[in-house]
């Protein structure tokens, strides 16, 4: 807890240091901590309801009087600083603190239901805890409670019992001073005093789960979790969150090896006691629908049929053993570093290719060099604390709020102490730039590289504010946070690297999900392998080879292709010819036959050269017409939705001789797969994630009795039916095969600044497409989660007024957004943003853009008013406005 | 000798124009102003310090000092803020100064920000008077039509804005800290302290909150000297203060003198209490101090002489009431209304109020139970000082003071309810209607 010092005995006292004496113990903390803390150091449990360690104290439920000498009434400890020579005495040596706290506690239980038997806090409830502790047996209250009909739903997914309130306003000084949504608050007063929110103005916040889980009583409950299992039959597993980037530590809450709930678990280095309802309350995917045994497709019926792991191993081995070289490899989200690891040995070994990308998004080649070049195999960099205390940290494609929400809240506590600022590049300043009270220098979609070139020069178009940003990035501390979107503007990436190198200003790299930056880490992308390694240099190869028990020669010896590489490979090139096809089957005969023979005579170094000896020939067949560059795909957690051209995606998929597609359950990609494999979901496994610090965030298995595979040994078996091992397949090894490759000490993959490009101009009737994700959305991950989905944000189209006014539309009107593939249509609401930007969210309902308009972002598209739009419009924008 | 009346404040009470500016200045009124301008504001301050005037809320604590405790030359406005949120019951001295005397709260408004360098003051009345608010609207545009209020005011360069604000009902909005919080549009609730207004009040600025009749004193004492006030009164508590005598006597009103006056000399220029009764108990602070009886009517009305006797001058307007009343029936009505006025904000207060209300409500209709008494005093023993504010201790205050001075109307309770022992109309006093 910040707030809690190195306790007596610890070598040094801190400088600023006040002895006090608490129940007749001397203690010295750090000035400043307050007595029910300095309590706790020594031991002593003050009860409490309102104090919460992150929240501004308020003195006001009373349960923790305790007697200093020299004042004449009982004082709340959890809202005094010890100070110097204090005399403290609390319940335990002092009649008065004692007779105090029980009398509050009586106090507190007269109103209260006392209904612990059907309540949800039953059982974990610091009010049944206290009252046993430091209350009396038995009420003396008899006369008439207080009642009030409940629950009362605050959101679709929080309800409140206003019966079982204890005022202590945790709930409502949450919403106001960490998630900065002061949509609850106290009403009333007395004893009719309770939680509310506003007409028409639910508590639709993002972080709205942390009050279920810091309310100290039952009187905030989630719709999901109510009534459906008591604390003490659960058991709690420490886990890690795999919604986001973020690296939240997550308490999984299961009863027979079913998930129930999950909680914030504390972690002070990173999400501190918080989390977001993403990571809380989505975690029906892990159960629902899932793919229990291989699938493979009838050539006949082209339908799956059920498949035993022999027969689908078989089959898969043969099949990528003939595509050998020729196969891609696209991973998503979902996967730990572990398994990232393992697909990119596998693609490497395995496959023998180096076509491999984990970035199922819009990128760029830029991209690749600036991952490989500046952040691949880091190690941790940039934290948390560092963020919370800066001088300007400079937010570049990037929406910490819907993209990684606890760097949100660390960013706001920091705003709100006054020890950070924030300024970011975007195209409107949304709800959490304005709760980060961030100078938002406004950037047209593919005007950033320039925005972010102007604070490089300090030159004369920035604002004054923007000046001051400029200068305040040249502070030490400072940090430039790059969101995973700026890969789609080009030069962006090069302009905040040189921005970075000539203010000094510290640089961390923040894509959307979890297993990204494991993947970068482990080498899922090509041209670079684990650690940071590149894939042409010297010294990293000898590692590899050597950390692989695999020759220097068969790692690839150039740079593979990348997503768009795959997707071009795969439907521009020419049919295959009939004789390049039996020519290369023919050469894997021989392979497999020279093999054998080599086997035999224990020469199988020998026996690999010549098959790549034969595949290669093959390759550089010097006569048209060419083999296929791809052939095959292996997908794993990728959902289709993601790729910006999904028309051309499937187009590869349909193209691609064999498609091999590692999921949890049927997707996008699996529809067009040969076979499908089953993996296993977070709780079925062990694994670990790094956070956007580049922090490992590690997980024990959550289901003792799950006996799902993990992509890892999926992959590791089909290797081994290849006859090119990667291993056993576990876990523990692949960990600690990376962690002991560590970090590369040879030429990192160099970068090549890219000039910075400017925003399309648009026509009349034409605006230039914006778009993010909005935390809550149409995500994989998040589907029948109906709770959670009841408080996403509405869609809207946001245009500057004189766009709005130039296509004749006002607030509220239905906005027309198309391309050539499509139309979104959605209620407008006039925002301060550049003129000829038109602003969607990116995957949620009635605005798909990916889907519906093709890869349109920062592209031109056509915007017109549409039909006047009716009473649903006008209340999605009355939603936004409040 | 009799203590003499000595009306200040309340002196042209009785002029139709007392609250104009004409009629003001025409009995001398902004001729404090005029002397403090001319003085440098820290003179100001010395000059109420060396006065003694007292806070008139009801905590009595010095004004002057808390003047100087606004930190000068920190860059932030300063504030004054003036507390016109009364609604003690009993209390009623606020509300007629403001309606008979509003240009002197002004004159004195003035003064105070111009020594605490302030340029924006504010007026915080009570909702349930929309009458006074209207009145001091209208004295705050007739005081600037005359130059008293706005740029440079007197050709003196000092600058003032004075805002009326309507408050919407709520008793803790008198609470210093729950006033500023509603000020500022909040929810009033008393905030915790410290930062202490001095330093972190409205707005987070520097900011005096003071009660109307402190403030109006101001003018006052600049107008006729700190010697000249500090010459009434006691050592502790010096001056001049309004004393609002309300209940079984027959001429209740207010009357203006120097502290240190008994009830008994008051309770005469009352007219004594109604024919044919006698004095049971009074209350002289408000129903928020422990209550007195016919043994204490030659306790001086000061600060000290009241704590002496174990209760406090608070905001001295004595209630009065004679032996028709029902001692229980009587703090049963205040408990109705501190449980109605509970912020809610702390436990002791919120629930506590909630409890002890209806165990009072018990003994009123004669269904309390023996056991209970003692529960009372408990319960109000774990709300006094426990609680957030004051106004928890407010509540919890009549009941032991009551019940050690009248326990048989309590143990009475028991088994007969007040209404049948006290007949209530017996209590009534209704203009004009001749009571037995």
């Amino acid at each position: 807890m910040s707030t809690v010092a190195p306790v007596a005995g610890s070598s040094a006292p801190p400088a600023d240091a006040v002895t006090c004496t608490i129940d007749g113990v001397q203690i010295q903390v750090p000035k400043g901590t307050l007595i029910i803390r300095a309590a706790e150091l020594i031991g002593i449990e003050v009860p409490r309801f309102c104090d919460h360690p992150l929240l501004d104290p308020v003195a006001a439920c009373r349960a923790c009087l305790v007697e200093i000498e020299g004042m004449p009434k009982p004082q709340p400890a959890c809202a005094i600083p010890v100070a110097e020579d204090m005399v403290v005495k609390t319940q335990v040596t002092s009649e008065v603190a004692d007779t105090a706290q029980r009398g509050v506690m009586e106090f507190l239980l007269i109103n209260h239901p006392l209904d612990c038997p059907v309540c949800d806090k039953g059982g974990e409830c610091p009010l049944q805890n206290q009252a046993m502790t430091h209350g009396n047996g038995s009420s003396r209250f008899d006369g008439t409670k207080r009642t009030f009909a409940k629950p009362v739903a605050v959101s679709s997914q929080i309800l409140l019992d206003r019966e079982r309130c204890v005022s202590c306003a945790r709930c409502t000084r949450f919403a106001d001073e960490i998630a900065g949504d002061p949509l609850i608050e106290l009403f009333e007063r007395g004893a009719k005093q309770q939680v509310a929110t506003g007409p028409d103005a639910p508590f639709d916040s993002y972080f709205s789960g942390n009050t279920v889980q810091i309310c100290p009583v039952g009187a905030l409950t989630s719709s999901d979790y109510r009534f459906r299992a008591r604390p003490f039959d659960l058991v709690s597993t420490p886990t890690a969150c795999e919604h986001c980037a973020s690296g939240c530590a997550i308490r999984t809450d299961s009863r027979n090896s079913t998930v129930m709930r999950r909680l914030a678990a504390e972690d002070p280095e990173v999400n501190e006691d918080w989390n977001c309802d993403k990571g809380r309350f989505a975690f029906k995917y892990l159960s629902e629908d899932r793919i229990k045994t291989p699938l493979i497709r009838d050539p006949e019926t082209q339908e799956f049929y059920s498949a035993s792991w022999p027969e689908a191993l078989d089959l898969v081995a043969d099949k990528l053993a003939d595509y050998r070289g020729r196969t891609g490899v696209i991973t998503g989200g979902r996967l730990t570093r572990d398994d990232a690891y393992a697909y990119a040995k596998f693609a490497r070994v395995a496959l023998g290719g180096d076509d491999i990308d984990f970035r199922v998004r819009a990128s760029s080649q830029e991209e690749v060099e600036f991952l490989s070049n500046k952040v691949a195999g880091t190690g941790l960099g940039v934290t948390y604390s560092d963020i919370e205390s800066s001088p300007m940290v400079l937010l570049a494609g990037l929406e910490p709020e819907d993209e990684a929400a606890s760097i949100f809240l660390r960013l706001r506590k920091g705003v709100l102490a006054g020890s950070t600022k924030v300024a970011s590049v975007s195209s409107w300043v949304s709800p959490g730039s304005a709760k980060l009270q961030a100078v938002v220098l406004a950037a047209a979609p593919g005007d950033e590289a320039m925005v972010i070139d102007a604070l490089l020069k300090q030159s004369s178009a920035l604002s004054e504010a923007g000046f001051e940003v400029s200068t305040q990035l040249r502070n030490k501390g400072a940090v430039i946070l790059v969101g995973e979107r700026l890969a789609a503007s080009p030069g962006a990436l090069s302009a905040v690297a040189a921005l970075a190198e000539e203010t000094g200003a510290k640089l961390a790299w923040v894509p959307r999900r979890a297993g990204d930056r494991g993947a970068l880490d482990a080498g899922a992308l090509a041209g670079l392998l684990p650690g940071g390694r590149s894939l042409t240099d010297q010294t990293a190869r000898a590692e590899i080879a050597q950390a692989w028990g695999i020759n220097e020669s068969d790692l690839p010896a150039e740079p593979g292709l990348d997503l768009a590489g795959i997707l071009e490979a795969l439907t521009t090139e020419q049919e295959v010819s009939d004789e390049t096809e039996s020519a290369v089957e023919s050469a894997d005969v021989e392979a497999s036959e020279e093999q054998e023979v080599a086997d035999e005579a224990l020469a199988e170094d020998s026996a690999k050269a010549a098959v790549d000896q034969i595949a290669e020939e093959v390759q550089l067949g010097d006569d048209e017409p060419q083999e296929p560059r791809i052939d095959a795909l292996v997908l794993g957690g990728v959902d289709i939705r993601d790729v910006p051209n999904i028309e051309l995606m499937r187009e590869a998929l349909r193209e691609a001789s064999f498609v091999v597609n590692l999921e949890t359950r049927l997707s996008g990609i699996s529809a067009y797969a040969d076979v499908v494999l089953p993996v296993a979901v977070d709780i079925e496994r062990i694994g670990a994630y790094a956070n956007w610090e580049g922090r490992l965030r590690q997980f024990p298995k959550v289901n003792p009795e799950a006996t799902a595979q993990t992509d890892g040994r999926v992959l590791a078996m089909i290797a081994d039916e290849m006859g090119y091992p990667i291993g056993t397949g576990d876990v523990v090894e692949y960990h600690n095969e990376l962690d002991s490759l560590g970090y590369t000490t040879g030429e990192r993959v160099s970068f090549n600044s890219v000039k910075p490009g400017s925003a399309q101009t648009p026509g009349s009737g034409e605006a230039v497409l914006a778009s993010w994700k909005f935390l809550l959305d149409l995500g994989m991950l998040q589907t029948g989660d109906d709770y959670l989905a009841g408080t996403r944000r509405p869609s809207v189209a946001r245009l500057s007024p004189a766009t709005a006014q130039s296509i004749g539309v006002t607030e509220g009107d239905l906005v027309k957004v198309s391309s050539d593939q499509g139309t979104i249509e959605l209620p407008l609401l006039l925002t301060d943003m550049p003129d000829g930007v038109v602003w969607v969210p990116q995957n949620s309902p009635g605005s798909e853009v990916y889907a519906t308009l093709g890869d349109a972002i920062g592209s031109t598209v056509r915007i017109a008013g549409g039909p006047k739009a009716v009473s649903d419009a006008a209340s999605a924008d009355a939603e936004v406005s409040a | 000798m009799a203590t003499a009346l000595t009306p200040v404040l309340t002196r042209y009470w009785d002029q139709k124009d007392s609250y104009t500016v004409a009629g003001y200045e025409r009995n001398g009124g902004y001729k404090g102003l005029r002397k403090a301008l001319d003085m440098a504001p820290d003179d100001v301050i010395e000059q109420i310090k060396a006065s003694g005037l007292r806070g008139r809320g009801g905590a009595g604590f010095p004004t002057g000092l808390k003047w100087s405790f606004v930190p000068q030359g920190d860059d932030k406005p300063h504030y004054l803020v003036v507390n016109a949120d009364e609604s003690e019951p009993g209390a009623c001295k606020d509300i007629p100064l403001m309606l008979a005397s509003p240009q002197q709260l002004i004159e004195g408004m003035i003064i105070a920000s111009y020594a605490i360098r302030a340029n924006h003051a504010f007026v915080y009345i009570r909702g349930e008077v929309p009458h006074v608010i209207r009145r001091m609207h209208a004295a705050v545009r007739d005081a600037k039509a005359n130059g008293y209020l706005g740029k440079n005011i007197l050709g003196s360069g000092f600058d003032l804005e004075i805002v009326v604000h309507g408050g919407a009902g709520a008793y803790i909005c008198g609470e210093e800290t729950a006033l500023l919080d509603s000020l500022e549009g909040r929810r009033g609730q008393p905030r915790l302290k410290p930062p202490f207004p001095a330093v972190a009040g409205l707005y987070a600025s520097p900011t005096v909150v003071n009660n109307v009749e402190t403030i109006s004193m101001t003018s006052q004492i600049m107008r006729y000297g700190a010697e000249w006030y500090s010459s009434f009164g006691s050592e502790k508590s010096p001056g001049i203060k309004v004393f609002a005598v309300s209940g079984h006597v027959k001429r209740p009103g207010i009357y203006e003198a120097p502290l240190g006056i008994t009830m008994r000399e008051l309770l005469d220029y009352a007219g004594g209490i109604r024919e044919g009764h006698k004095l049971k108990f009074w209350v002289v602070g408000g129903s928020s101090v422990p209550m007195l009886t016919e043994d204490h009517l030659d306790a001086p009305l000061t600060y000290e002489g009241m704590e002496e006797v174990g209760t406090m001058l608070g905001t001295a307007t004595p209630m009065v009431f004679d032996d028709t009343v029902s001692v229980v029936r009587a703090i049963t009505g205040w408990l109705d209304f501190y449980k109605h006025e509970s912020c809610g904000k702390c436990t002791p207060c919120r629930e506590g109020t909630w409890w002890i209300d209806q165990l009072l409500h018990r003994f009123k209709d004669g269904e309390g139970k023996p056991e209970e008494l003692d529960l009372l005093n408990e319960l109000c023993g774990n709300i006094l000082g426990r609680s957030f504010c004051a106004l928890g201790d407010a509540a919890a205050t009549p009941y032991p003071q009551a019940l050690k001075l009248f326990p048989q109307e309590f143990e009475a309770g028991i088994h007969t309810p007040a209404n049948e022992a006290f007949d209530p109309m017996a209590s009534v006093v209704f203009p004009g209607v001749k009571t037995s």
